[in-house]
């Protein structure tokens, strides 16, 4: 297992590099100088060329990206020009609330996909299956960002019954924070919901037909031990994966959630950052979401690979 | 003697029913395009979607052409008017009216789904045809490439990039495209090595036939439907892109209408005026419902083991 994963991180290295690559590049991509718009109106040269002294910016470019990475490694990747605080801090701060928000969203979704699914390919070409699918597809077709201003609009201005926006932290009130989390996270779940229906459709569609599964029913077993214990077992390695590549989709989906329920989130840093013109926490926020979506194609080839006995008597 | 050409006309087209013809003769028949046709078209959901594509087409096509207001027009006079005999859909919260702006908003989202897919085209698949097809070490740097960037999720890497080249449709157009551009790099790659393994292009190859012509005879005409499919689902993800994009300020610039930046408006006057919100958010799911529903559909026609 040690092995496997040692050789899983030393392939993705290079990939590492590319993306480091890529975020201080993005910098590059900034319309004219970036000092002149940091020296303020008045220009003055001195401050210019101070400016340009601090950000190493007459250094060559492969300088400066070593001098980033270096920093980048040791945890430093600039200061947020609105704030003032470190680049590091304040996605460390942003982090768990929008990581509370995926949880949800992620049991929403498993909750709701799954047995959806399985139900779908138990009865396929029923009216259930028909229903099913017709609900999958307009679940991956509606702008969550619109989803939510309904849901506020009915949910919390209508009937009143849950918070409109807002951020209650768990440790200050673990009911109120999961109350005002429902509606974001049902709205952050729904495409991903739909996502899971579809494969975990297409996976117990292929397991229902193998010969283990005729077996079990030959042998007389109930139809329900057969579907949850010997064919959605086997479907499950896929969906799995599948659950953890869906990371990437929901820290996504969570800068438009955050911005509608006004959650002080990752995904709400990332708009305040482009509004502001805070490049370095942009640049910061691109890195660590690549690096978590990494760490976790990792940990669901980890996944995969415990859970499927003949990968691990190879 | 004068030659009478109009009796002398062998057959009168517009009497025969080319289904029938098809349908008659085995040849005709079995030609894949008809065999694709004819699978698409039994295909019920696939011809929805196909309809309310074309529904959104046409509209934004002929929207200079239909008796609706200017878009951009302000009439203090009605503003946040619910929908009424004189504005179908309402008055927005500076009096402009929500059904001109739906319709020319359909412009900006259509084009933004044409033109960001037709970037990430024109650099994935050339890029994914020469790391399928050379392999080795220009494989090897597009691929990883590749990674790299399909490591960063869709919408954060639009915007970052929208962020950075700055806020405009054109610029958004290019974020999302370029954010696209890895999907088909890694969907042409795939096809391209299963292709050039087939024993059609080793024999190609063998009879001295060059490298381009190969690509252009053999390899792209096999690689195009996968292809295809991909481009019309990427269609409808780009839709919802630039929507998400114009809607936190990235995309489209006001005066002019998208459907992302009435809901980014809409939001703030949503007990007052609900309507505001809600035209631009069913327009926004029709026609990515359509263009998801295409794609499955042309997926299911195009799919040899379907046959």
């Amino acid at each position: 297992m040690l092995n496997f994963l040692l050789r899983r991180v030393a392939i993705a290295l290079p990939t590492v590099i590319l993306i480091s690559i890529f975020v201080f590049g993005l910098q590059k991509l900034l319309p004219g100088d970036p000092v002149l718009a940091m020296a303020g109106e008045e220009r003055d040269p001195e401050v210019i060329e101070f400016l340009r002294e601090k950000y190493r910016l007459n250094d060559p470019v492969p300088v400066q990206y070593l001098a980033w990475v270096k920093g980048a490694l040791t945890g430093d990747l600039g200061i947020s020009l609105r704030t003032n605080q470190p680049v590091t801090e304040l996605i460390g701060q942003k982090l768990p609330v929008t990581i509370q928000l995926a949880v949800m969203a992620l049991i929403f979704a498993m909750v709701i996909g799954i047995p959806a699914g399985i139900l779908s390919a138990v009865k396929k070409g029923t009216v259930t299956d028909y229903v099913a699918n017709v609900v999958a597809l307009s679940g991956l077709s509606i702008p969550n960002f619109w989803l939510g201003i309904m849901l506020i609009l009915l949910v919390a201005v209508n009937w009143q019954l849950l918070p409109a926006s807002g951020y209650v932290p768990p440790s200050e009130d673990l009911w109120l924070s999961i109350k005002t989390m429902l509606m974001p996270a049902f709205v952050l779940g729904t495409a991903l919901a739909a996502t899971l229906m579809r494969h975990t459709r297409s996976a117990m569609l292929g397991v229902l037909k193998s010969d283990y599964v005729r077996t079990a029913r030959a042998k007389g077993l109930a139809e329900r031990r057969v579907i949850l214990r010997h064919a959605f077992r086997n479907a499950l390695t896929p969906i799995v994966t599948l659950t953890a590549l869906l990371f990437g989709e929901l820290i996504a989906g969570a800068v438009l959630t955050e911005q509608i329920f006004t959650i002080p989130g990752f995904g709400k840093l990332v708009v305040d950052a482009v509004f502001n013109r805070d490049y370095a926490v942009v640049q910061g926020i691109v890195l660590v979401t690549a690096l978590g979506f990494i760490v976790m194609n990792i940990l669901a080839d980890a996944a995969y690979f415990v859970l499927n006995p003949r990968l691990r008597k190879q | 003697m004068m030659a009478q050409p109009a009796t002398a006309q062998p057959a009168t087209p517009a009497t025969i029913d080319p289904q029938t013809v098809v349908a008659d003769d085995p040849v005709l028949a079995a030609r894949p395009e008809n065999r694709v046709w004819k699978k698409f078209r039994s295909h019920k959901s696939a011809m929805l979607g196909g309809i309310l594509v074309g529904f959104f087409v046409l509209m934004a096509v002929f929207a200079p052409l239909l008796p609706i207001p200017d878009p951009t027009a302000t009439d203090w006079g009605a503003v946040r008017k619910a929908p009424s005999a004189a504005h179908w859909l309402g008055t927005d919260e500076i009096g402009r009216d929500v059904l001109s702006r739906l319709v020319w908003g359909a412009r900006a989202s259509l084009m933004a789904g044409v033109v960001s897919v037709g970037i990430a085209v024109a650099f994935g698949v050339p890029l994914g045809i020469l790391a399928g097809y050379f392999g080795g070490w220009t494989d090897g740097i597009i691929s990883r490439c590749t990674e790299a960037l399909l490591a960063v999720p869709f919408l954060i890497l639009a915007i970052a990039l929208a962020a950075f080249l700055g806020p405009s449709l054109t610029n958004a157009m290019i974020a999302i495209g370029l954010s696209a551009t890895p999907v088909f790099v890694r969907l042409t790659r795939g096809q391209v090595i299963s292709v050039k393994a087939e024993d059609y292009v080793e024999g190609a190859h063998a009879i001295g036939l060059s490298t381009p012509k190969i690509l252009r005879r053999y390899v792209f005409p096999n690689i195009l439907p996968p292809v295809l499919v991909q481009a019309t689902l990427t269609i409808a993800t780009a839709i919802i892109a630039e929507a998400s994009l114009s809607f936190l300020g990235l995309g489209q610039q006001p005066p002019a209408p998208s459907w992302g930046s009435m809901l980014n408006t809409a939001k703030n006057f949503l007990a007052q005026a609900p309507w505001m919100a809600m035209w631009p958010g069913i327009a926004i799911f029709l026609v990515v419902l359509g263009f998801n529903l295409l794609g499955d559909g042309l997926r299911d026609a195009l799919d040899p083991r379907e046959h």
